[in-house]
């Protein structure tokens, strides 16, 4: 017998029948507005301030938000819950660390079939990253959709723990040991070693994320995979297979998330089989969950909380994951719709 | 000829460590359809706890009786306060609680015990080795491991099949609401099942803790690779997860001997140690993707 779980009720909560009528006349516009605002001022005033770490920081905050939004789309909007995320935030952060390896050494990635040098151009990375991601995402989908509910979530670990276990053994890039990256990618006209230029280029990427998101749920696309999470008999019956739309949704998500790693590895000058370990995947969905499942900002709420909570938490205590371990225990057990539902409402964003 | 049969017992041993963990996890899904994550914790738990034992002791043996004791009492306590909630949720809340729950384990865990590893050694009547048919010498040890692990599924078969506990659990499989409805303590059924899981990834800890070493971190692989046994095997079934487990065991071990020496036929040896170990590390996810795409819901579905 098929485990038998409640229907979520959040989503079957009445949608407001209001239209909001402008951002900034009401309380979820603002909370949105003010988390941007945040996190764009803080690293604005530390810079000319002096204190870089904290410009490091931001884009810390950013990219690990930008990541998250992907699962969310995953997650939150699409009812596939990915425990493999890690894997293409990693692949996004080997492509960057292999592309800039042979930028460095002025080897070819491949010499067959055709020789394909490696770059340090963050605009080819990025690209190449997210092209990556997708055909990885697509075939991974491709298997993991056919199955449902706890199958799934197995199944995208398990698939991620591939991936995880291939980077650890495979030594001509490091291994276990992972990769160093010595030149931080450029781009034309702006140099991308300022800390606080590289923090506004993850910050764009983050909108751009955040822009798509929106418009994808606003679109047919985004009814259609509303309706595949909370009816897929439904929405067949209208005349949409639900397969199709959950892989496009999958696979877009997965982009998302490896531009965010090669972004990621790019900040921090390194990338190793961490960024593809399942821990990294689960933190990932921490982040979801804190921040409030399907909710567009939600993410970034989640990121700026658990980067928070490391850095104050880990600064008292080696232990800080203790502390995670327990405030995460108690949001699912008594905080169901996370920071943003407690900020902005409960309803969730469509 | 002798390489091929030791490492093949090395894998039936592995399997037989992965039938403990996840029996276990499968029981639980199959009974109370939860996704435990903090299964993993319970494996370290259980070798922690022996290897305390142990040492306070003297004796393995009852160093493994508080293992398993210390893990059973663990899985009861976490399913009082914690999992209990969790039944009426959606998947993704019991991944995300459970897996707040191995934050919690681990760091307490290195917290209390430090972060180098604590050593357990197998009995000084297990430490020699055999000569087994053929001329083969294995560790007494090891053949240990496996008849326990034969005798806990045989235990675990007569139970399920033949005992008015294991008619309740098989009941509680195929209607949770009914069995209530007939007076049976549900409630009572879920804690009991729940340490009986715990109880056996204790026991697959300790086991194991004597060979490898007992650190914080140590149930995770094993976690991991249980769940690949229990989605090869159909998630919910005892039998899907003994095949499972044996299949996983013996491929995983065999491909990380064999397919480096197969690829140094025709390539250099360091490309052959990296690409036979990289694609032997892969192997049983590859096998379980294969699987997978002709039977999606596994070997074998629950309660046939």
């Amino acid at each position: 017998m098929p485990p038998m779980t409640k229907p979520d009720s959040s989503t079957l909560a009445p949608q407001p029948g209001l239209p909001t009528t402008s951002r900034w006349h009401d309380r979820k516009g603002l909370v949105q507005i003010g988390l941007l605002a945040a996190l764009l001022l803080a690293p604005l005033v530390a810079y000319f301030l002096g204190h870089v770490y904290y410009v490091n920081l931001a884009s810390r905050v950013t990219l690990i938000a930008m990541a998250a939004v992907g699962l969310n789309l995953a997650i939150g909007y699409g009812g596939m819950v990915s425990f493999g995320h890690a894997a293409y935030f990693g692949l996004g952060g080997y492509v960057a660390g292999i592309s800039a390896y042979h930028a460095f050494d002025f080897t070819p990635v491949f010499s067959w079939p055709i020789a394909i040098p490696g770059s340090d151009s963050m605009l080819l990375i990025g690209l190449a990253a997210m092209v990556l991601c997708g055909l990885l995402a697509l075939a991974i989908g491709a298997i993991s959709l056919r199955t449902s509910g706890v199958y799934f979530i197995m199944i995208t670990l398990a698939f991620a723990q591939m991936i995880y276990y291939f980077a650890n053994s495979w030594p001509t890039y490091g291994g276990e040991d992972g990769l160093p990256i010595y030149l931080r990618n450029s781009l034309p006209v702006v140099d991308t070693n300022n800390a606080l230029t590289f923090f506004l280029i993850c910050f764009g990427g983050l909108l751009l994320a955040l822009a798509l998101t929106s418009r994808l749920m606003k679109s047919r696309f985004g009814a259609a995979l509303t309706m595949a999470r909370l009816n897929d008999t439904r929405l067949a019956t209208a005349g949409i297979a639900p397969y199709p739309i959950r892989l496009v949704a999958f696979v877009i998500s997965a982009m998302i998330t490896g531009l965010a790693g090669a972004l990621y590895a790019d900040l921090n000058g390194f990338v190793s089989p961490t960024m593809l370990s399942w821990h990294m995947s689960g933190e990932l969905m921490v982040i979801v969950i804190l921040g409030g499942v399907g909710r567009l900002y939600g993410p970034l709420a989640g990121a700026i909380l658990f980067v928070m909570m490391e850095t104050l938490l880990g600064g008292l205590t080696e232990y800080w994951q203790l502390f995670l371990g327990l405030v995460l225990l108690f949001v699912v057990l008594f905080a169901k719709h996370g920071v943003m539902g407690w900020l902005a409402g409960r309803e969730r964003d469509e | 000829m002798t390489l091929f049969i030791e490492q093949l017992i090395n894998g039936l041993q592995l399997g037989t460590m992965l039938f403990l963990m996840a029996s276990g996890l499968t029981l639980v899904f199959g009974v109370m359809g939860l996704i435990n994550l903090a299964h993993g914790s319970f494996y370290m738990v259980g070798a922690y706890a022996t290897a305390v034992a142990t040492a306070a002791s003297g004796s393995f043996l009852i160093g493994l009786a508080a293992g398993v004791a210390a893990a059973a009492a663990t899985g009861a306590l976490v399913e009082l306060i914690v999992i209990r909630r969790l039944y009426h949720r959606p998947h993704l809340d019991q991944v995300l609680a459970t897996f707040a729950l191995i934050l919690i384990f681990s760091e307490g865990t290195r917290w209390l015990f430090g972060s180098s590893p604590l050593w357990l050694n197998p009995p000084s009547l297990l430490a020699g080795s055999v000569t087994l048919p053929g001329g083969l010498r294995y560790p007494v040890y090891r053949l240990m491991i496996i008849a326990v692990g034969v005798t806990i599924a045989v235990g675990l078969y007569f139970l399920i099949t033949r005992t008015r506990l294991g008619m309740r659990i098989r009941a509680g499989e195929s209607d949770r609401e009914m069995i209530g409805a007939l007076g049976v303590n549900i409630a009572r059924l879920y804690t009991l099942v729940f340490a009986l899981g715990a109880a056996l990834a204790g026991l697959a800890g300790a086991l194991v803790g004597a060979l490898q070493s007992v650190q914080v971190g140590m149930g995770e692989p094993v976690l991991i690779l249980a769940f690949v046994v229990i989605v090869i095997g159909g998630i919910g079934s005892i039998k899907g997860a003994l095949y499972g487990a044996i299949l996983v065991g013996v491929v995983d071990t065999l491909g990380r001997v064999f397919l480096p020496a197969f690829f140094r036929q025709f390539m250099s040896p360091s490309e052959a140690a990296g690409v036979g170990s990289a694609l032997a590390a892969m192997l049983i996810y590859i096998m379980m993707a294969a699987i997978l795409a002709f039977k999606p819901k596994g070997l074998f579905t629950a309660n046939d």
